[in-house]
């Protein structure tokens, strides 16, 4: 196996995009080590998709910096993805879509994903979940240092789901790419990842998927369904997202938007605690 | 035996027609037709200028259709109309401008039906020159910018994610084929150029299963199209251009009858394999 590099692929900081009269995400910092499964959550409009392709340079930030290594190859499954009826693309020609790979390297990529048997079909006319099957593949099958998934189980039945997340899993084990994830299964998600980022227009939380389970933050966004995946810790939560996309803060005060440089937040530390510890430790922003 | 002019015709006709196949396929596949029928138009207005300063016509209208073809492209992304309305808009405007600024130069008599529906029997030998070498040139730089302009097509994002360039090779895309245009338009004329690109890609759309498969088809089927066109203009003495494109949608509507889709069905249908 090659060896390793070991400079950050992809780093967001302080990084926003503004677009009609909005901002669609702010004060984004991220950073994906080679090796590492970092997954995004967070509700609709959250930003998710947005934050990725930040993260791609498909999208250039409005405000603060992002940092791609231009070296590594980078293989994408994007959420929305259609082929019209007009294009003739079979499974196989998608394969070396962007990168020229071997008969061997597209079919083993097929193989992993269980789609192989649709090598020769067109692509319009695959279903939604063989779709996703094979834009994973292909996203796979070259080798890539950075593979960022947006959505990949969309439309995939449960234990096909499961067993997508493992193949991920594995994948980092093999190849140590960077994995940067976007999802709703939240309880898939918990068991395949390294490192959860929430979001809500900004990083609402962020650390071990158990730290994150147990905050309220995490629990507030998700409802019913965050709060019986893993709800360990408590922690009290310095702000409130309103109806109307305002936010309360702690203080009281209200403003349009909020991220971390406002002064209305304590930004909070994960550390990795003891399963049964009750509390997570806050500490005072160091502004400045 | 034919007559030169006849055999000039066809050279010039299978030229261009082979050059028309690969680019007609990621028209119809980027849903182009309006967008490349409004530089169609707008070359008109190219003819005029080179007849105002008796310049190269090829050139000229190579020169405007492309500057506008760019222009096009970023008033569409800059515009708050939508797409379809911007491009109807400009289509009929730049024709009858065109057809305007030509009434003005009243001291050269020109053929307006010549431009409008093309002259392939009045081809010269610098035009067959002019067909093979700059077509030549032009499927070769579009050789050397398919991938990645075939994977911008298939899914923009994901091409530029992975470090294509799509927006340069669509730019690039773009300005080849103004240029197609401008040596396509003694074939077909302006009001029938989109027709030449479309319609043997969209036929050959039935029978292949790869894009570039698919463009190889596309330059045989308007090959045969210009071949047919042709002989039948001579056959029943009708206008060459039209004839053409009357023979490229009988090619069309053949390929869509049910004999046509069982003997090529194993294609247009998606493969089942054993064992599902």
């Amino acid at each position: 196996m090659t060896s390793i590099n070991t400079e950050p692929l992809t780093t967001l900081s302080n990084a926003g995009i503004y677009r009609s009269n909005r901002w669609l995400v702010r004060g984004i910092d991220m950073v994906v080590e080679p090796g590492e499964i970092v997954t995004l959550i967070g509700p609709n409009g959250s930003g998710k998709t947005t934050t990725a392709k930040l993260a791609l340079g498909i999208l250039k930030p409005d405000e603060g910096t992002v940092f791609q290594n231009k070296k590594i190859k980078v293989g994408y499954v994007p959420q929305a993805f259609n082929v019209d009826w007009t294009l003739p693309l079979n499974v196989s020609r998608f394969m070396r879509l962007t990168n020229r790979i071997s008969q061997k390297q597209a079919n083993d990529a097929l193989a992993m994903t269980e789609v192989i048997h649709l090598r020769d079909s067109e692509l319009h006319a695959l279903s939604g979940g063989e779709l996703r099957r094979v834009l994973i593949a292909r996203a796979i099958a070259f080798k890539p240092s950075l593979i960022v998934l947006d959505e990949p189980v969309q439309g995939i039945d449960f234990n096909g789901g499961i067993a997508i997340y493992e193949l991920i899993k594995e994948i980092r084990n093999e190849l140590k790419p960077g994995i940067l994830l976007i999802s709703h299964d939240l309880h898939v998600v918990m068991a395949a990842t390294d490192r959860i980022i929430c979001l809500n227009g900004h990083i609402c939380c962020s650390g071990t998927p158990s730290m994150v389970a147990s905050n309220s933050a995490y629990q507030k966004l998700f409802g019913a369904n965050a709060t019986s995946t893993l709800a360990v810790y408590e922690h009290s939560h310095d702000h409130t997202h309103l109806a109307d996309g305002r936010v309360r803060h702690a203080d009281g005060s209200v403003t349009d938007h909020c991220h971390p440089d406002d002064g209305h937040h304590e930004e909070q530390y994960f550390k990795e605690n003891d399963l049964y510890s009750s509390t997570i430790k806050h500490e005072p922003q160091n502004d400045g | 035996m034919m007559d030169d002019f006849f055999v000039r015709a066809l050279l010039a006709g299978v030229g261009v027609a082979v050059i028309a196949g690969p680019f007609g396929c990621f028209i119809v596949w980027r849903r182009l037709a309006y967008f490349g029928d409004t530089i169609a138009h707008a070359s008109l207005l190219g003819i005029a200028f080179a007849l105002l300063i008796e310049s190269n016509v090829t050139l000229t209208v190579f020169v405007v259709s492309a500057t506008i073809a760019v222009a096009l492209l970023l008033l569409m992304k800059y515009s708050i109309a939508s797409a379809d309305s911007l491009l109807g808009l400009l289509s009929h405007s730049a024709l009858a401008l065109g057809l305007v600024v030509l009434a003005f130069i009243s001291w050269l008599r020109i053929d307006l039906m010549s431009f409008l529906f093309g002259d392939i029997l009045a081809v010269s030998e610098t035009d067959i020159f002019t067909i093979y070498i700059g077509g030549l040139a032009l499927l070769g730089i579009l050789a050397f910018i398919w991938r990645s302009l075939f994977a911008g097509t298939v899914n923009f994002e994901l091409a530029e994610a992975e470090g294509m360039n799509p927006s340069h090779s669509y730019i690039i895309f773009i300005i080849l084929m103004a240029a197609v245009i401008s040596i396509a338009i003694k074939i077909v004329g302006v009001l029938l150029i989109t027709a030449l690109l479309i319609i043997p890609a969209t036929t050959a759309r039935r029978f292949v299963a790869g894009p570039e498969k698919m463009a190889l088809m596309a330059s045989f089927i308007g090959a045969c199209s210009i071949v047919g066109g042709l002989f039948s203009s001579l056959a029943w003495d009708t206008p060459s251009g039209p004839s053409i494109v009357v023979i490229a949608f009988t090619f069309f509507l053949l390929s869509n009858l049910p004999i046509a889709r069982s003997l090529f069905s194993r294609n247009s249908k998606p493969n089942i394999i054993d064992g599902e």
